[in-house]
């Protein structure tokens, strides 16, 4: 296994090209240029470098839907897509709230040793909504959990996401909320809108977003806690969101790459790839979310990357699973939407794909300055690359990406985690 | 033309040609040779995953006198409410050699997943999707207005149709609502504001609350079924309120304009959104919309499947 690694001018944050070299999982020596022997050099002359990239929102399904992915699978995708951790998230079945279960899937991760797998513990038992799952058990086991998230189900129940936020404070926990009011989205198929109502396809309601992002901002600041939340989809979310930011309100926030892009006209072919919850919304909402990036709004990109097999996808609309994969196509979409075009600078590109999901998850290895002495977690990317998508070379397990035969300009071509090198362009 | 998914995919001059094959339909069917030779060979599935006597019965009607051999795939121990895949059923229905599948479905969109080409090749008839479309019955509603109001020619411009009730569940409203603008005429809604669906203000359509209001400018009302269960959805506070707001009666047919006509899509719910007084009046034309409907559902498959054939080998 190489213990030294030379990627060969690629500039940092896009800044003056450097050499930068890493040995046994450290950043040893960052210089114009460095010469020696090294197990393997990366040529990087043109590509930029980022810290690798953390995503706080991926369905890994093991234990229990080894059928869509894997944690091995997932971790390759990861790879692939230029993260060095993920977030393993707990609608696995078994639900991950024990400590037995987030032991278990960290344990996994640890042995595939393709990225950190940092387990997410439900909230409430069984994802019910009804009782406390073991927060503390699962803080305090091997796999630190720190971050808790009922994700798939929102917490609706208000004294449930009081008490909830209240306890993780203990350990400094964050509870990472899915808001989607159940009662106001019951069978709901769609972003409720003129598309819906033509198509007959129940609408869910903006509103059951928002109305939980609000509560929510305002609960956790009456008790002094942390909240994170999933997937913000429509412009109202954003508003209230950077009202409570201006007030002083702590909260964090991420959007998808796949609500930065598409809207819910895609749902007029009815095909259910794109298919998802929360679902796709208008292009209003996907401007809003864009500028929210940019302006620190909204603080990260999380994949919410979630398998599904080839029958979940290949009925109806309204009997299809929601969900889309998205480890291995968040940076060219990032890039191809925000960077390239000017609005997001490298610095903050940094920022939503790395630095700040690892502070708000607390992940300390990792979203560190590319300097000396920091570990050695850097993705490299091509400004200049291409790339057209092909289900079929995906890493991932399941192959539903609503992106297939899209082309997207931005690529992932190296990935170093924990100084060893687990993707590269050609390899 | 291969398949009739939505209105959306017949423009207004072929909607009059379908008027117009429907018309020359009824003529052969009130001869003394109920039967065309047109579909001799060709097989006709009918895919009906959710129960429907009348729509299925008068596909069937239409086929058979256009002398295909029909194949009835119905909800009720069929696989299809076993859950088996659509995807299954299409590719059972291509080794069958269906020509055409007629899709009856509680899904909005499961004839767009069939027609979209990768399970099966034959044409598809959207027989209605969930809470989508049902092209067929717009068509006969248009046909019959037409034969009442403009003599059985041209198109409707002119004429106020209303469409009342629960147009957020109501494929035939959808429908209705695509085919009477291209048609010409101009449509309102009547509904509770519960039942009507988000941004219908972008639908070329009036909207009313006020039925009463509505009534002495309209041509021809046109009814909708209204499920028991929207009630306990809380949609309208009692069956008795809704009756009472939305519902016609003797009285309320009374309001209309000399010729008017009343038409239900059925199966009525008398005493609820109509009265039994007001569905046997001579307003109602109600039990003539059964027969419209074999006429069109013979041209849709003259057109469709026939006509598709001939225009390639021409
Ligand atoms: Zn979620």
């Amino acid at each position: 296994m190489p213990n030294s690694i030379l990627i060969k001018g690629g500039s940092i944050h896009g800044a003056t090209a450097q050499d930068v070299l890493m040995e046994d999982g450290l950043i040893t020596k960052i210089a114009p240029s460095l010469e020696g022997q090294f197990d393997s050099v990366i040529e990087a002359q043109g590509h930029v470098l980022l810290p690798g990239f953390v995503d706080l929102h991926t369905h890994l399904r093991e234990p229990g839907r080894e059928n869509s992915e894997t944690i091995a699978t997932g971790s390759l995708a990861a790879a692939r897509g230029g993260y060095v951790a993920v977030s393993a998230m707990a609608n696995t079945l078994p639900v991950a709230d024990t400590a037995a279960i987030v032991e278990q899937v960290s344990a996994i991760g640890k042995k595939v040793g393709l990225v950190d797998v940092f387990p997410v513990g439900a909230v409430t038992k069984g994802l019910e909504g009804h009782e406390l799952a073991d927060l503390g058990s699962m803080a305090h086991s091997q796999a630190h959990v720190r971050m808790f998230s009922d994700d798939g189900n929102c917490v609706s129940d208000p004294l449930l996401m009081r008490r909830a936020l209240e306890y993780v404070k203990q350990f400094n926990g964050v509870i990472a909320q899915h808001a989607q009011d159940p009662r106001l989205t019951e069978d709901s198929q769609m972003n409720e809108g003129a598309i819906a109502s033509t198509l007959g396809l129940k609408g869910w309601p903006a509103v059951a977003e928002e109305s939980i992002i609000a509560r929510d901002i305002l609960l956790a600041n009456m008790v002094g806690s942390k909240l994170h939340i999933c997937h913000v989809t429509t412009k109202g979310g954003v508003e209230i969101i950077r009202w409570a930011k201006a007030q002083g309100m702590k909260v964090t926030a991420e959007v998808t790459p796949h609500h930065l892009l598409l809207t819910d006209e895609s749902a007029q072919s009815y095909d259910p790839i794109y298919k998802v919850n929360p679902p796709l919304r208008t292009q209003e909402d996907v401007l809003a979310l864009r500028a929210a990036l940019v302006d620190g709004t909204i603080d990260i990109v999380g994949t919410d990357h979630a398998p599904h097999p080839v029958e979940s996808k290949e009925c109806e609309w309204q009997n299809a699973a929601f969900g889309m994969v998205g480890l291995e196509t968040a940076f060219p979409i990032l890039f191809t939407t925000l960077i390239s075009t000017g609005l997001m600078s490298w610095d903050r590109a940094a920022q939503v794909m790395s630095q700040n999901p690892a502070a708000i998850a607390g992940y300390a290895s990792h979203g560190q300055k590319i300097e000396v002495g920091a570990p050695a977690h850097i993705t490299v990317v091509d400004p200049k690359g291409v790339l057209v998508v092909d289900r079929a070379q995906l890493a991932s397990k399941s192959k539903n990406t609503p992106f297939h035969g899209m082309e997207f300009q931005g690529t992932v071509v190296a990935t170093v985690f924990n100084g060893r090198l687990t993707h590269k362009v050609g390899n | 033309m291969k398949h009739l998914l939505s209105i959306n995919d017949i423009d207004k001059e072929f909607a009059l040609t379908i008027l117009d094959t429907a018309a020359e339909m009824a003529r052969v069917s009130e001869g003394p040779v109920k039967k065309l030779p047109t579909l001799r060979g060709k097989t006709v599935v009918n895919l009906f995953a959710e129960d429907s006597t009348r729509t299925r019965i008068s596909f069937e009607a239409a086929a058979k006198r256009l002398s295909a051999d029909v194949i009835n795939f119905t909800a009720k121990g069929s696989s299809i409410s076993k859950g088996e895949s659509l995807k299954d059923t299409a590719q059972t229905l291509q080794a069958l050699g269906a020509d055409a599948v007629i899709i009856r479905h509680p899904a909005s969109g499961a004839a767009h997943r069939l027609a979209q080409g990768k399970w099966m090749n034959g044409t598809v008839i959207n027989a209605g999707d969930g809470t989508h479309e049902h092209p067929s019955q717009a068509l006969l509603d248009a046909y019959t207005i037409r034969k009442h109001l403009r003599g059985g020619k041209g198109d409707l411009t002119g004429l106020h149709i209303a469409i009342v009730g629960d147009i957020l569940h109501s494929r035939v409203a959808r429908s209705n609502v695509l085919l009477l603008n291209k048609l010409g005429a101009s449509v309102t809604l009547v509904a509770p504001p519960t039942l009507l669906p988000h941004q219908v203000e972008a639908w070329p359509v009036k909207v009313s609350y006020n039925f009463n209001a509505v009534l002495p400018t309209v041509d021809a009302v046109i009814m909708l079924r209204i499920q028991q269960e929207r009630m306990s959805d809380l949609y309208f506070p009692s069956q008795r309120e809704y009756s009472t707001l939305f519902g016609i009666d003797a009285e309320r047919l009374a309001m209309t304009k000399q010729g008017s006509i009343l038409m239900h899509p059925g199966p009525m719910n008398r005493g609820l959104e109509i009265s039994a007084e007001a569905a046997d009046s001579p307003q109602s034309v109600v039990v003539e919309q059964v027969a419209n409907g074999v006429s069109i559902r013979m041209a849709i498959l003259y057109l469709f499947i026939a006509g598709s054939q001939e225009s390639v080998n021409a």
